[in-house]
């Protein structure tokens, strides 16, 4: 199986370049993953992340032929050879498939990314019915691994002041939760033409969502609370 | 911040330093519970995780948290006791596990608290399920103890430890790799030392405290449904720093990860409502466990499905797997309940669970064993007069940590317990260490010198075996010589095996010498660390001559309380083997004492 593959190291490489790899055996059933992981032991320069090699840690986030994706499970089967793969765009390169994703986690801890209250807890739980915790399903399950924020072309033109879906998801996830007492506060931080409303709905977020998850829908649900919380 | 100038061959005259008075090393559920005592506190901590912290890998526990919140059926802590005791083979300790079980329902109830998204019940409380090895009223009816956030359980509880550290400000050092701890003569640790990943620059990081949290082993297995990172990294900084590791004989493989490809298929898949055939579509496990069946403990399980292949009673045409039915149970139940399990399932087996049984065998899956602490986290060696002294300064907990609660057999739903509960009882000891012992103590050169030793021996350049043949080879000889059958012979070999590969990696040499996101040297820096593991691990095996819990000898069938009630203690130097006695009084109940285990 024939892979082309971006390589640069900031060391050695004045500019990065796509290298030809070839892997013999490929057998049935083999992800994306396990062909890096042959790849890595033929030459082991090659680098990117991952761990947990089951889609749910978010390490191995990358574009494979074109389209953001996990490596781990992306199985060889559905890719057209040679089989493309580079960083997740619009983040700076460390090396090789490796992105800085610091302005990704920056958006992501902006928008308060943790349960707001001001009650004091009751001794139980905060009860909560299985309809108000139904609405949190397609929300919580993000693994933060960066395919949509790095596929949506309004993030790319304004990574500093566009949150990104991955962010606006989280803002979803907590805006969602019955038990969260911080609406006025999220729907606040979230003002402007810029951090929530330079989404305009092209929806590659929800095309490579590994988890498929639903970011805009979840953005477009905030911006219906953003109107009543206006009226 | 000093300026960083410090070449990997160990230039220290000019080597970056922090200083916090915790550092935690890990940032899984029990590194983040405990650094979210102390940010809350107002204690400096500074957690340094060679992943970003939510790749950790409680991300991947599914089924749930043990508590007798009793909120689907009766249920108490005193029964969670007697069944973690129970589940251990008494190897447990039991002063130790009702310090677990009685805080288990404030454990989670602040979890809910602090947002995590538990499945609820129609009156709004948190949903469990039933669960291996768990039982009412002291071996009764079964129990429903285990609190889920659908399948997710770990996903959800890890983010929401995360998203709190944000909220409390900890300080945070995202894709660092501990190489070692930094201790004075006296015995006292003092921090440790890091390499920054993406620069490949060492950092000393002093500290008044030190956390260990970094997780489990699994990664000593080929077989595994554990995480590429679980290596076990802290485990063997203890030992390379004089401190035995504990009971490290004892494995825990799983019944059910997804035949020949490892991933973890939950226990909540039996707890609602699943069940285990062989290849001559009989429910083998109602002649192996008549009370418990498909739900006694997973020691039970993985054992019955290994004699079942053994005896050529398995399914698919190597009869090399068993199968999981679910299809009869209702379609939504499994997409509700259920939906990570289907992913995989469909991801991994090509099978949808709502139509067809998914193929699953035992997998390599936790490591009881650990670093010996008692229930404040604080790590204990024998020393002068005493079997457990601690270590000044040095806390463990989570899966790297051996309190023990898991004794020869976790229950499922106790790990996540074990590291929330003692993650935060870490968490307070260090707060009352550090009122009495308010001033970092002066480095000591030597240990920081030792340390950066271990990043200069992979600058070496020359011809040498690779580091990736020599770890799958570690990994198969482990799978082969110590796996869920074991005897003397078999276990004789595999130490020998085991040392020579450690040898070979003596001589090992990487092509890729560059400082920047070397993942290649981090590898190598990991299997150093497995192959202490490993050593460790055949050696106190092959030492135990009895059966308990998950160590299972061919040769010794039976536990033999009279002899091996203890706990096994492995030293790195001498590769020597001490023992110390099990904790068999609890704190104020009274003693659950051994009897034969029947489910």
């Amino acid at each position: 199986m024939k892979f082309l593959i971006y390589r640069y190291n900031p060391e050695t490489d004045a500019e990065p370049h796509m290298q030809e790899y070839e892997l013999a055996n490929v057998e049935p059933g083999m992800m994306l993953l396990n062909a890096l992981e042959r790849l890595k032991a033929q030459d082991e320069t090659l680098s990117f992340r991952r761990s947990c090699g089951e889609g749910v840690c978010g390490s191995d986030g990358m574009n494979i032929n074109g389209r953001n994706g996990l490596a781990c499970i992306t199985p060889l089967t559905v890719l057209k050879q040679p089989v493309e793969l580079r960083p997740m765009p619009g983040l700076p390169v460390i090396r090789d498939l490796i992105v800085d994703m610091g302005q990704f986690f920056h958006q992501y801890r902006s928008v308060k990314p943790y349960l707001i209250r001001h009650d004091p807890d009751p001794e139980i739980e905060i009860k909560q019915s299985p309809e108000d915790r139904d609405k949190l399903d397609g929300l919580y399950e993000c693994i933060l691994c960066g395919c949509c924020t790095t596929s949506c072309p309004s993030f790319w033109w304004n990574p500093d002041l566009f949150r990104g879906p991955a962010a606006l998801l989280q803002s979803a996830r907590f805006l969602m939760d019955s038990r969260d007492q911080g609406t006025a506060e999220r729907l606040d931080e979230l003002e402007g033409p810029y951090r929530l409303f330079r989404c305009h709905t092209i929806m590659n977020c929800v095309d490579v969502c590994p988890k498929n998850l639903n970011p805009t829908s979840a953005i477009g649900n905030i911006k219906k609370l953003m109107v009543k919380h206006h009226i | 911040m000093d300026v960083a100038c410090c070449d990997s061959g160990g230039n220290k005259m000019n080597l970056t330093k922090r200083k916090f008075d915790c550092l935690v090393i890990g940032a899984g559920g029990g590194g983040l519970r405990a650094a979210l005592q102390l940010s809350q506190a107002d204690a400096s901590v500074g957690v340094v995780s060679k992943v970003f912290p939510t790749r950790s890998h409680t991300v991947a526990a599914q089924g749930g948290i043990n508590a007798a919140l009793a909120n689907v059926l009766p249920d108490n802590w005193h029964w969670h006791m007697y069944d973690t005791i129970k589940g251990s083979d008494y190897l447990g300790d039991q002063d130790a596990i009702e310090y677990m079980c009685r805080a288990a329902s404030n454990t989670v109830i602040e979890l809910e608290h602090s947002g995590v998204p538990f499945s609820r019940l129609e009156n709004g409380r948190i949903y469990q399920r039933a669960f291996g090895g768990q039982s009412q009223n002291f071996g009764g009816d079964q129990a429903a103890r285990t609190c889920a956030a659908a399948d997710r359980t770990g996903h959800a509880i890890l983010h929401t430890l995360y998203q709190q550290n944000i909220h409390a400000r900890t300080h945070f050092f995202d894709e660092y790799f501990a190489l070692d701890l930094v201790k004075d003569e006296e015995g006292y640790i003092l921090g440790a030392v890091a390499i920054e990943i993406e620069t490949g620059i060492p950092l000393l990081i002093e500290a008044k405290t030190t956390l260990i949290a970094t997780g489990g082993a699994g990664q000593l297995f080929y077989n595994n449904t554990n995480a590429r990172i679980n290596t076990g990294d802290g485990m063997a900084m203890a030992l390379r720093a004089g401190i035995p590791m504990e009971d490290m004989e004892f494995f825990q493989f799983h019944p059910t990860g997804i035949a020949g490809k490892g991933m973890l298929i939950s226990e909540g898949v039996r707890g609602e409502g699943g069940y285990l055939v062989n290849g001559e579509g009989e429910r083998f496990m109602e002649r192996y466990a008549p009370h418990a069946k498909d739900l006694a403990s997973r020691d039970v399980v993985s054992r019955s499905i290994a004699i079942e292949l053994k005896e050529g009673r398995g399914c698919g045409p190597d009869k090399d797997h068993v199968l999981l039915k679910v299809d009869h149970l209702d379609a939504d139940i499994i997409k509700k309940r259920l939906p990570g399990i289907r992913d995989l399932s469909m991801t991994f087996a090509g099978v949808d669970p709502i139509n067809a049984p998914i193929p699953v065998c035992p997998t390599a899956h936790y490591t009881m064993g650990g670093i010996p602490t008692n229930r404040h986290g604080q790590v204990v060696v024998p020393e002068h007069q005493g079997a457990e002294e601690p270590v000044p300064g040095l806390y463990a907990a989570g899966e790297c940590a051996c309190v023990s609660v898991h004794g020869a057999n976790r229950l499922g739903g106790n790990s996540l317990l074990d590291i929330v509960v003692f993650g935060r009882a870490a968490g307070n000891h260090i707060i009352e260490y550090l009122k009495e012992n308010r001033y970092h103590r002066p480095i000591a050169e030597e240990s920081v010198d030792y340390a950066l030793s271990r990043l200069a021996r992979w600058d070496k350049k020359g011809d040498g075996e690779s580091v990736d043949s020599i770890k799958t080879d570690l990994k198969k000889t482990m799978d082969k010589y110590c796996g869920v059958f074991r005897q003397e012979d078999v276990l004789k070999e595999g130490v020998e095996k085991v040392l020579a590969i450690e040898e070979r990696l003596q001589h090992a040499r990487l092509k890729d010498h560059s400082k920047i996101f070397n993942t290649a040297r981090i590898e190598a820096l990991e299997l150093e660390n497995l192959m202490d593991l490993a050593v460790a691990t055949v050696c106190s095996a092959l030492e135990r001559k009895e059966s308990r819990g998950a160590h299972s000898r061919i040769d010794y069938p039976e536990r033999d309380d009279k002899n091996w009630l203890k706990h096994s203690l492995y030293f790195k130097e001498g590769r020597r083997l001490e023992y110390k006695p099990v904790h068999i009084k609890p704190l104020t109940v009274d003693s659950f004492p051994p009897k034969p285990r029947v489910y």
